[in-house]
């Protein structure tokens, strides 16, 4: 995926605040208006379908080929709602939606537009919000106030829980950063959780909680010097590498935690702090 | 999950046909049972037929199934007496088909209701707030008519705490309580039932939503009588607030014949151990949150979580999940093999971390999971669990652009591990013909295809085509189904398929789909067994709409928004069928008087009761 994010790039205007996956997440005037449009199949600007197209394309899928079938099958879908237009009654609009066909949009930036339909998808409201729950959760005793049941409070600040997974070891473990106060603390706590698991796998008579003087320290995960790294992903999905921002902006900003074979980084694959900002507008 | 909540989505197979005259016009329905009203004025039966129908009586107790019992009474006025006077069990699929007084003159000895009421686009929020389905007028009839009532099962109903009062002031045999997708109630309401109804064994809240404020929350566990109770199931997993849990721990070590205990997201694992440790015999575990309450690396509950769900033999339904720490999914192992229904619904769990969970189960017969184990999981669920019957995946973000991994690579997967399935509700952002085809071929038994691409208006992924082809299979090749529901790109010709061969469809769903009035009328005009159909945002009209007049009496209802309706069609529908209510709904009420022409929301359903009279501003009834 992130191999291709290069070709993307190349194709937005050096204006575009734009990295990584071609999702809109501008906020210049032009998207904002598409943004909140949403109207129904075959409103379409020809001038702006194919880049809106192309760059409104998640890298989940093949993009030659969908691009192209779903131009196809969007033409198709433009020449009927141009139909219905024009006989009987015109569709009802709906909700958040404003028909203004003067405003550039087509079917794939209705679809990927984040302006929400109501009710679609059809997922009743207690099962929203699951991912932002998870990554980052409080404590129970603060979620509805009042320690009811008993629970024991730790600490009244919300906790910013993030999932990290090592390579080579299946199951992941969430920390809190906000229990650290710098990179070095992070490290370490690092080093402790996944460094009984490391030997065990290595060696499957070890025992987790055995002494530590034969285990050997997961070191040198932020400076490349060691075997392992350690690489965050952000809130665009990007790879960075840990160290360069501030701390407090790192624990703002970090949605997941990995521990990559240093080995097996390649100097494409992740973004350094430094070449994300030479392709951002500061 | 119980398997009343799969009951209680799919269309009740035996249609709760109550006396509807029959359209001479198109009269397709195969139980079109069409008998005389209740008897008015009879003088009584003479004295040989009295006791004919009370041999009949004695026969027709054991007649349990609806469809059975409406024959049984069309037969004629003495089969319809003597079956009014032994029938146990009334189902209202609509609360606004009958009224209250009617169904309760007709029944006198009802020990068991269930009663269901806004239509199902409510739950995501088409339906604005006080639109109706009120419990009230209905509690009131059955508190002065049935001395005897044990059960109460309500579906999307407007309960308070008032009704609930009235239930437990009421019933005094009252035995099972249970609430799906209702709202208007509180704590308040729990902590009456829970102490005046000294013979609960049942308190079932599944997916409702309660209207407690946080300085207002009773402690309605510690109502239940200090005695040992007869609880058999306490469900409680969607009521959000904080509990008393001292209260419950104690209440379940005086329940000796509780079986089924799902419990809120308050709960952690140290808690849950001891849940477990007094109710070893339990059968369906909600497990709360599955995360331990102290941080890593100070005490580890593990061994004590692995020794209860060792020890808790009979478990058979696992739920809850709902802040999972994976590491301790190990704890479940030694009750998998055991599980035939396991909810990972709420759990965020990547394929390595269900990988061997899932191995495990080798008797799994529902699973309901996230598409956070992607197609790479559901391939380990297909290759682990063959008896697999009812799969439901949802979208862990469900928005359309998300990054859902699970595709129709993973739906491929499931149809060729699992070739008994029976239902499966399918979230993914892109689809294949091809996938949906083979799995029509490979899940022959399907009842219910319910199959939701997020994306709107997307077609097949590889081929570009629309998603046609697809729906076409499955209604050709799965020639049990009942349910279905549809999304993607579709042309009319989806639907002239489903109308083609959609023959046993009783509920249909659609939503940003078909061309055209003709995409309506082939559905209307081919589905013969159809008994409810919502659509969303599809571009069908009047022409359309008035098309299906000869079939409107046939069916519980019709939902439409957001298509091309307007008041001149409906209003011809109203003015045709004098036992149909039609309601236009608008979202939010205009100051002038006059009316749009544009229809927003229509709802139409048979009724006997004719116009509701608890319509809200919003409502307009034709």
């Amino acid at each position: 995926m992130e191999g291709e994010a290069p070709r993307l790039l190349d194709l937005i205007p050096k204006d575009r605040d734009w990295v990584g996956k071609g999702v809109c997440k501008v906020k210049n005037g032009i998207e904002e208006k598409l943004e909140l449009r949403l109207g129904l199949p075959g409103e379409e600007n020809e001038k702006e379908e194919k880049q809106s197209a192309k760059s409104a394309f998640s890298l989940s899928f093949s993009e030659n080929v969908s691009k192209r079938t779903f131009l196809g099958s969007v033409v198709t879908n433009e020449g009927k709602g141009t139909e219905r237009k024009a006989s009987g009654a015109p569709p009802v609009a709906h909700g958040t939606r404003t028909i203004n066909s003067s405003i550039a949009n087509n079917s794939s930036q209705t679809r990927t537009s984040n302006a929400p339909v109501v009710g679609w998808p059809p997922i009743r409201s207690f099962r929203k919000n699951l991912a932002s729950s998870s990554n980052s959760k409080s404590p129970l005793e603060t979620r509805d106030g009042g320690p009811v049941n008993g629970n024991k409070a730790d600490s009244n600040k919300k906790g910013c829980f993030v999932k990290i997974n090592m390579d080579g070891i299946p199951i992941g473990r969430k920390i809190d950063l906000q229990a650290y106060g710098d990179y070095d603390e992070l490290s370490s706590a690092v080093d402790q959780l996944f460094r009984g698991l490391l030997a065990a796998q290595r060696d499957p008579l070890v025992n987790e909680k055995s002494g530590g003087e034969n285990n050997q320290g997961i070191k040198g995960l932020l400076d490349g010097s060691g075997e392992y790294t350690l690489v965050y992903e952000d809130e665009e999905g990007d790879r960075v590498l840990v160290g360069d921002v501030p701390w407090k902006m790192f624990i703002s900003t970090a949605k997941r935690l990995r521990v990559l074979k240093t080995s097996d980084l390649s100097v494409s694959s992740i973004n350094t702090v430094s070449r994300k900002r030479a392709a951002t507008e500061c | 999950m119980r398997e009343e909540i799969s009951d209680m989505s799919e269309d009740d197979e035996t249609g709760e046909r109550a006396r509807w005259a029959p359209d001479l016009s198109k009269n397709r329905s195969d139980d079109s049972d069409s008998g005389p009203g209740p008897p008015i004025g009879d003088s009584p039966p003479p004295f040989s037929d009295q006791v004919l129908e009370n041999v009949l009586e004695n026969v027709l107790e054991f007649l349990t199934s609806r469809r059975d019992r409406n024959a049984a009474s069309a037969v004629c006025r003495s089969w319809y007496r003597a079956e009014a006077q032994t029938r146990r069990e009334l189902f209202i699929g609509n609360c606004y088909a009958v009224a209250p007084h009617r169904a309760v003159e007709r029944f006198q000895s009802i020990k068991s209701v269930v009663l269901k009421g806004k239509p199902r686009f409510a739950d995501f929020n088409l339906v604005p707030f006080g639109w109706g389905a009120q419990f009230e007028p209905w509690v009131k009839s059955f508190g002065a008519a049935y001395q005897h009532l044990e059960r109460i099962c309500l579906k999307r109903m407007s309960v308070t705490d008032k009704d609930l009062t009235i239930i437990a002031e009421s019933f005094p045999l009252f035995k099972d309580l249970t609430l799906i997708c209702c709202e208007g109630f509180s704590t308040l309401g729990l902590a009456v039932i829970a102490e005046r109804c000294r013979h609960l064994r049942v308190l079932d809240l599944i997916e409702d939503y309660l209207e407690d404020e946080d300085d207002e929350v009773v402690d309605w566990i510690s109502r239940f009588p200090e005695t040992t109770t007869s609880v058999e199931s306490l469900v409680f997993d969607c009521v959000t607030c904080p509990f008393n849990f001292d209260a419950l721990e104690r209440l379940v070590a005086r329940s000796p014949s509780l079986q089924r205990l799902r419990v809120n997201h308050h709960v952690a694992l140290e808690q849950l151990r001891r849940l477990m440790a007094r109710a070893p015999q339990l059968t369906h575990l909600g497990t709360g949150t599955f995360r331990s309450e102290v941080g890593f690396g100070e005490v580890d509950p593990n061994l004590d979580l692995v020794s209860a769900f060792g020890a808790s033999r009979s478990l058979v339904c696992l739920s809850g999940f709902r802040e999972i720490e994976p590491e301790f999914l190990p704890a479940i192992y030694p009750v998998c093999a055991n599980l035939t229904s396991l909810n990972f619904s709420f759990a965020n769990l990547t394929a390595e971390e269900l990988n061997p969970v899932i191995r495990q189960c080798h008797n799994l017969q529902t699973f309901w999971v996230l598409d956070s184990v992607g197609d790479e999981g559901l391939r380990a669920v297909a290759e682990s669990c063959r008896d697999l019957r009812e799969l439901r995946v949802f979208p862990l973000d469900p928005t359309e652009d998300s990054d859902s991994s699970v595709s129709d690579i993973g739906l491929q997967f499931i149809s060729e591990g699992c070739r008994k399935l029976r239902s499966i509700l399918y979230f993914c952002q892109r689809m294949t013909n091809a996938a949906v085809v083979a799995m029509s071929k490979n899940c022959p038994d399907l009842v219910v295809f319910r199959l939701c691409i997020m994306g709107r208006h997307l077609p097949d992924r590889i081929t570009g085509e629309p998603m046609d082809a697809g729906f076409r299979a499955i209604v050709m090749n799965c020639k049990k189904l009942t349910r279905l529901s549809v999304s993607g790109l579709l042309t009319d010709k989806a639907f002239e398929y489903i109308g083609c061969y959609g023959k046993l469809i009783r509920t249909l769903s659609v939503a940003f789909a078909g061309d055209s009035d003709g995409g309506l009328r082939y559905v209307l005009e081919g589905c013969t067994r159809l008994q409810k159909l919502e659509i969303r945002d599809s571009p069908f009209g009047d022409a359309s709409l008035i098309s299906g007049l000869p079939f409107y009496y046939n069916m519980r209802f019709l939902w439409m928004s957001s298509c091309n309706l307007s008041m001149r069609g409906c209003k011809e529908v109203a003015r045709n069928k004098p036992n149909l209510v039609v309601e236009v709904i608008r979202d939010a009420v205009e100051e002038e008087e006059e009316e749009i022409e544009a229809v927003e929301k229509l709802y139409l359903y048979r009724s006997l009761a004719g116009a509701r009279t608890d319509v809200p501003a919003f409502v307009k009834i034709l």
